[in-house]
Parts: structure tokens; sequence; C-alpha cells
């Protein structure tokens, strides 16, 4: 039965449901995850990179966060090929408000107007909705940082750190745990970026290859936007896998003085 | 041939617009304000066809508050005199152009004063001071004479009446009254008018 109100995306469920847009968000819960913080003087994208083949060519090629103007960054989790369409037309809609006012779009206009484009697609006939959810970066003159999702029903949300993709609910708890009111230095962003894609990923070690990184920062007149090299990103890990080993020491050590106590 | 006049200070911009609205060789009007409030921290003064002034101000007044609901936040001076420009650059392209020169006045928080020159053709500068009309051309050396970067607002005040005297002076067409508007921090401010009568005083 359900089968009659699943094909089209125009058409609500009898209770009230559009499965169209539904499976849509189911097909980002198994796309690679994406992750954003914002810190007090930046903010940051984390995304984990999936196709990793040893013949890839990833000198041309970043897989999910692509620039979007001067002041803007995004990345994407869910059907790569439809997130080229939506970065395409994100590029065009900045282009056109800076042709029209002479300045940088603010952040919020933009995600907006990509969400008009989303929302289109879940009403009008014969469509199929964008497989896609976006995290935005970036910097307006009004706001300063922000960091923003958008879903494929068109929903957008601002949010101090969030996470999209697969395994998005796990980190989204490690991300509540970690922080709190007062927001951390970018530096301390990036460790803990990396923390949580070693808690939520599925891989017993983490490695460049498979971390996509990037940083907003906001010098005197103008936005720098850097993508981390593998190097820096190695470097970074390198830094995690030693706290967590000596954590993990100290965890021993105590252990055995309470197995000494207790044979006393 | 009506006069439209600009000058921007250290903290504020001032306009001043002659009130005539001709028609052929007739004055139909003395008391037209040429000067027309956008918010409360923009201005703009137009002059040209009668009928295309009102229109074109009209419809970027319009947008820009448009723009102020939908966002909840202003467009700078900057960002809307480049919006007007825009408008006009792109209906100069069109069967129906406007016929209208502008001065457009801001204050912005942060960036502070600015004065923007735009002319029929879309030619758009950032200026310090500029004027429109046949009135106009008798302010150039005016200007030059007397304005600096700290001016005060009863300067250019003076300097206003100065190029309202030279006007009514050395110009064939009568313009025996101009409003005056200023825009500073505290918005928009109308001044006393400059008329024929009190610039004997």
């Amino acid at each position: 039965m359900a089968r009659r109100y699943d094909s089209r995306t125009t058409i609500f469920s009898p209770e009230g449901r559009l499965y169209q847009v539904e499976y849509a968000m189911e097909a980002i819960s198994h796309a690679g995850t994406c992750l954003g913080i914002l810190a007090k003087d930046g903010i940051l994208l984390a995304a984990e990179r999936r196709n990793i083949n040893k013949l890839l060519d990833n000198s041309i090629f970043a897989e999910k966060i692509y620039r979007l103007n001067e002041d803007m960054v995004c990345s994407v989790a869910g059907i790569t090929s439809d997130a080229n369409v939506l970065t395409n037309e994100l590029r065009v809609i900045a282009q056109r408000y800076q042709l029209q006012y002479d300045e940088p779009i603010p952040v919020e206009q933009l995600v907006s107007s990509l969400c008009d484009v989303k929302q289109a697609y879940t009403q009008y006939g014969g469509k199929r909705p964008f497989g896609v959810s976006i995290l935005y970066m970036g910097w307006d003159k009004h706001y300063g940082y922000q960091l923003y999702q958008s879903d494929p029903s068109g929903n957008y949300s601002g949010w101090k750190a969030t996470c999209i993709g697969n395994n998005a609910a796990a980190a989204v708890s490690v991300l509540k745990q970690e922080l709190n009111e007062t927001p951390i230095p970018l530096g301390d962003a990036e460790d803990l970026a990396i923390k949580v894609l070693a808690k939520t990923l599925d891989m017993t070690k983490l490695s460049s290859e498979k971390i996509e990184m990037s940083t907003l920062q906001r010098d005197g007149d103008a936005t720098t936007i850097k993508i981390l090299s593998n190097a820096e990103v190695d470097k970074l890990i390198a830094k995690y896998e030693k706290i967590q080993a000596e954590e993990e020491a100290a965890k021993k050590e105590k252990l055995a003085q309470q197995q000494q106590q207790q044979q006393k | 041939m009506e006069s439209i006049i600009g000058i921007k200070g250290k903290d504020f911009v001032m306009l001043a617009a002659d009130s005539t609205h001709p028609h052929s060789i007739m004055v139909l009007k003395d008391d037209e304000n040429k000067i027309h409030k956008i918010s409360d921290s923009l201005l703009i003064a137009a002059t040209g066809d009668a009928g295309d002034t009102v229109q074109f101000v009209e419809y970027i007044s319009k947008n820009i508050l448009l723009y102020k609901m939908r966002n909840g936040y202003e467009l700078s001076p900057k960002a809307a005199a480049y919006f007007t420009r825009k408008n006009l650059a792109d209906y100069l392209r069109t069967r129906y152009a406007y016929q209208v020169w502008l001065l457009v006045a801001g204050y912005d928080k942060k960036e502070g004063p600015q004065l923007t020159f735009i002319d029929y053709l879309a030619n758009t500068l950032s200026v310090k001071h500029g004027a429109h009309g046949y009135g106009g051309m008798f302010c150039g050396s005016i200007f030059d004479k007397y304005h600096h970067d700290n001016l005060t607002q009863d300067e250019a005040y003076e300097i206003m009446r100065k190029c309202a005297r030279e006007i009514q002076k050395r110009l064939i067409i009568s313009q025996p009254r101009f409003h005056v508007q200023v825009v500073d921090t505290n918005g928009v401010k109308r001044l006393e008018d400059i008329t024929t009568e009190n610039l004997k005083d």
C-alpha cells in the first residue's frame, strides 16, 4: 500500500509523511560523516573521505569540501552527483548577490536561497529531492562566524557544533559532552574534530587519506580559508593518539595499583 | 535643469536640492522635495525626467526596504548605491531607460559617511562632494576652495549657501529655494531651506 505514496515526492501519505524526502535523509545517514565546529576565533569543517584508491589522483580533486566564495565553505554528505549540482548552484547564487550589491552574500541568505531550491524539489511534480545534506561555514559582517546545516527537505538551522552523515547522532552526543557555553579556540576545535571522528568512524586507525579538514578565519579585512594538507592532518592524528595512549597507560597503572592494594 | 548638491563631511553627508518643478518654460511648483528619505541612514537626491525620478527612486527605495524586512538588517550605503547603479545600468540597456541623475547619501555606523554620484548612464563615483544639473556647474570651484576633510555641519551648510547664492546670481534659470537635509549617526534631519530672502542676511 505504501507504494502508492512512495513514488512521487509531491504526495503526502495518509499519515502525513513525504516518503521520498525521508528516504533521501536515510540515504544521507549512510554517507560519509561531516562535522563542523564553531570556535572562538574561526570555524572548521571535517569530513570522512570514502573513495580511497591508490590510483585516484587526489591532487586535483577534493571530494567533499567546496569553497563557495571568499567568505564561505561547505561540505556535503550524500549523493556526490547531486551535491555537485547544489554546490554549483550555491556558487551561482553567491556571485549573483555579488553582482547586485558589490559585496559578499551574508551567510544565512545563501543557505536560505539554496534551501528554497531544495524545498522546491519536495513539492513540484516529477522530481526527486536532492539526496544531500550540507554543512556551511562562513563569516559575514552582520553576525560574524556562522555554522549552518541543511537537509533534503529544505530545512536549515544554525549550530555551534554539528554533524551529518553516517553515525551523526553519536558524533553529536560526543560534541555535546565535550563542549559547553564558552567557545573554544580553533586549535582545540581541530583536536576535538579528530577525537570525534576517531570515536565515530568505523575504523581502527585514523589516517589523513580518510579525512579532509578545512578551517576559516578572519585576518583583519580578509577571510583566510585553508584546506589542511595530509601532513597537517597526520600531525593532529598523531597528537590525538599520543594523548590516547597516555590516558590508556595511566588507566592501566591505576588498575594495577588497585589490584596491589586488594592483594595486601 | 534643476540642481542637486552633495557634500560629505567627517561624520555626515549633506544634500541640497532646488525646489522648482519646471515644465517647458513654466514653473508648475516651487516647493517640490527632491531629496528622498529611504531609511534612517540613507537619502537619495534625484533630478532628471520628472516622472522617471519619482518612479525610479520609489522602485529602489521599496527594494531597499524589502531587503531590510527579509533579512532583519539594512543594506550598507555602499551596497545600496551599487544596487541603485546596477538597476539603472540594466534599465539603460532596455528600450525604457530612466533619465535620472542621483546623489546617494548614507551613514554607516562602521564605515562612516558615504556620498555616491550617479548619472543617467549609471556612471558611479564615490565622492567627497558632487552636484548634478546646470546649477552644479557653478559649484565645482566653490567646493574646490572651501571643502576639507574635517568639515563641520555648519561649514557644510555655509558652502551650500555659497553654491545657492552663485546659482541664483549666475544661472539664467530661476532657483529661488533649496531644500537641505543631512544624514549622520543620529539619523536624517531636515535643515532650514536656503532662499533668496535668507541669503541676503
